[in-house]
């Protein structure tokens, strides 16, 4: 038998007050555990959206708020196309590719469609280069300075016109051509060579996207300048999707658009994901808080369990240290609860918050959530300390009973 | 051998300074068997706690084989305690969660013996005192007397020069006061020294010396008081 084994039997002996007070020790830890865990899961989830994504900046006619990502073509406002060369011939560090964009709604076989207008790379390099600058590398921008993306962007595979759902650009598109989403192309029955009449001339379909869970499902893509002559808007465009080439490039990126194009709006990403970002520093920040606050009410609850263990065990610490315990060693023995408790306390709570995480996630923030091994240790060290530190004045008052009421009490 | 040179103890309760023993000297040479009486509130169960090395004289000395116990440092006087000394309570003070072998194993355990030979010595001292049987029980699954033989064989895990014991038989009937008895007087026989407080003359009589106390100071029982003298 050693002292650690006499700490064992003797929490079960009294385990209900102990697991009581315990609780508010494993309250603290599950809910650090479970909202660290949403929190920092929902910001990769975001962080590998945005990459996939490839374009992370948008330029805007000045007038349009963006709510969604995906819809940011679908206000009605227009710019002149003008601009797409305009920035091509910028040559600006940071930017891989452009893809303009102008929206209007349609119908085929009486079926509402979104009709998207896209510009094939192609022709503005094309009109680029035969303005004179076609002697850089990099027929769109300069790739001075960026980090790699996970969406290539001008490799082979994009000329596959699939490849318009991940990069939202596309090498060459005819005039009489389309590209469908996963959706409609069910509504409308149609696939690739099927013949789909827009606003009075028969298109056909080279493509039909893969699903993305997006609004793109549900679009139609045809040649920018079909899509402005069938619906007579002339040479506009609704919005610029530019690809840049790192978060880096991008942030520099803001402030030499604004100067290329003074007239139109400037949205990054990182500025539509900042708001859901933010939202997760607060529950990051709120969990530190809601821990320190259980974990203080644990601290003091097993304090006072302690010190209520200490009156209800005099006679025991008594005969002990009349049996020769040192005051070191009834203070190791209570500490050592105090440790079993914490670990306990520390573990529990991890694998609660995470379950918790793991369950609530989904439902709450759309996140999967993976298990933070950091978190246990943490969780475990944080509930250890503040056990340890709780009991340490009644273990010190346990250690300084005077033996001699074995008899007194007798 | 236990040697008590003037020894004092006062206590302050509520201002007023009681003396529970005054300028004491004693002598209880090794393998002695004492008996300590005296009515209630006399000191005895002070005298038997400063010979426990558990409270400090107010005056005085305190020497066991040689060495002031209360001018050793606290934590060499607790390890001296579990090295030479033992003890018996009226009301058996075992640990209520362990079981009778892991009682006995305590002074085993804080004197630092390996888990095996812990349970080894503790099984061999139930067998002596007759709980062979009773090993894996609870106090609370046994006897009063099974409980006192329980804490006999516990005061005996160390092999002790010296066992002290208050009021050992108070909680028990009389023929397992007996019993009791028995077990001290045969730890006794083993070279043991034994102090014994008791108010049970009937108990006093085993023992081979007789010290009683009144008022707070201490007198052989055959010796007559300063008042009987004059």
């Amino acid at each position: 038998m050693k002292l650690r084994s006499l700490v064992w039997k003797e929490l079960w002996q009294r385990p209900t007050p102990m697991l009581t007070s315990l609780l508010a020790v494993t309250l603290g830890v599950t809910a650090l555990v479970a909202i660290q865990n949403m929190a920092v899961s929902s910001e990769k989830q975001i962080a590998g959206e945005m990459e996939s994504l490839g374009a992370n900046v948008l330029v805007l006619p000045p007038k349009v708020g963006l709510q969604d990502y995906y819809a940011a073509d679908m206000h009605g406002e227009t710019m002149p196309e003008e601009f797409v060369t305009r920035l091509a011939l910028a040559k600006m560090p940071g930017v891989q590719n452009l893809a303009p964009k102008l929206c209007v709604p349609a119908t085929v076989d009486s079926i509402p469609v979104t009709l998207t207008g896209i510009l094939p790379r192609a022709e503005f390099q094309a009109k680029a280069a035969w303005q004179g600058a076609s002697l850089l590398m990099n027929p769109v921008g300069s790739d001075r300075g960026c980090c790699p993306t996970a969406v290539a962007v001008g490799g082979a595979e994009d000329e596959d016109p699939a490849a318009l759902a991940t990069t939202r650009t596309i090498q060459s598109l005819g005039k009489d051509e389309l590209i469908i989403g996963a959706d409609i192309a069910g509504q409308l029955g149609a696939k690739e060579g099927s013949t789909l009449s827009l606003l009075g001339e028969d298109f056909q379909v080279v493509s039909v996207l893969p699903a993305t869970g997006t609004i793109d499902d549900g679009r139609v893509f045809a040649h920018l300048h079909s899509v402005q002559r069938l619906s007579d808007t002339g040479p506009v465009i609704n919005v610029i999707e530019i690809m840049a080439c790192c978060e880096d490039a991008a942030g520099d990126l803001v402030a030499n658009l604004s100067t290329v194009l003074p007239q139109t709006r400037i949205v990054t990403l990182e500025q539509i994901v900042a708001t859901q970002v933010a939202v997760n520093g607060l529950m990051s920040r709120l969990s530190w808080v809601f821990f320190s606050i259980l974990l203080l009410v644990g601290g003091a609850s097993i304090a006072s369990v302690m010190y209520a263990n200490v009156a209800e065990r005099r006679k025991e610490i008594g005969t002990l240290m009349a049996l020769g315990a040192s005051r070191s060693f009834v203070t190791r023995m209570f500490l050592g609860k105090a440790t079993l408790l914490g670990i306990a306390g520390g573990f529990g709570g991890f694998l609660a918050g995470t379950v918790l995480a793991v369950i609530l996630g989904p439902q709450l923030l759309g996140v999967t959530v993976e298990p933070m091994p950091l978190l246990c240790a943490v969780g475990v060290a944080t509930a250890t300390v503040v056990a340890i530190a709780a009991s340490y004045l009644p273990a010190r008052r346990a250690a300084s009973l005077d033996p001699c009421l074995v008899f007194n009490e007798a | 051998m236990y040697c008590l040179n003037s020894v004092t103890k006062m206590y302050t309760r509520r201002g007023q300074t009681v003396a529970a023993l005054e300028n004491t000297d004693l002598e209880i040479p090794d393998n002695d068997f004492v008996a300590i009486v005296g009515p209630s509130g006399s000191g005895k169960t002070t005298l038997l706690s400063i010979l426990g090395g558990m409270l400090a004289p107010t005056a005085g000395e305190v020497l066991l084989d040689g060495q002031s116990l209360y001018d050793l440092p606290v934590a060499e006087r607790t390890a001296l305690r579990g090295e030479k000394i033992g003890f018996v309570f009226q009301a058996f003070n075992l640990i209520p969660w362990l079981t009778a072998v892991e009682n006995v194993q305590i002074p085993l355990v804080l004197s630092g013996r390996a888990s095996d030979d812990q349970r080894e010595r503790a099984q061999h001292l139930l067998e002596r005192v007759g709980l062979a049987e009773r090993i894996d029980h609870r106090p609370a699954e046994m006897s009063q007397g099974q409980q006192q033989r329980v804490a006999l064989a516990r005061t005996l895990a160390n092999d002790p020069q010296v066992i002290l014991a208050d009021e050992p038989t108070g909680n028990l009937d009389s023929e397992t006061r007996g019993q009791v008895m028995e077990y001290l007087n045969e730890f006794h026989r083993d070279g043991r020294t034994i102090v014994m407080v008791t108010h049970d003359t009937a108990v006093a009589d085993f023992a081979h010396r007789t010290i009683r106390l009144v008022a707070g100071v201490a007198r052989d029982a055959g010796e007559p008081s300063p008042a009987e003298a004059a």
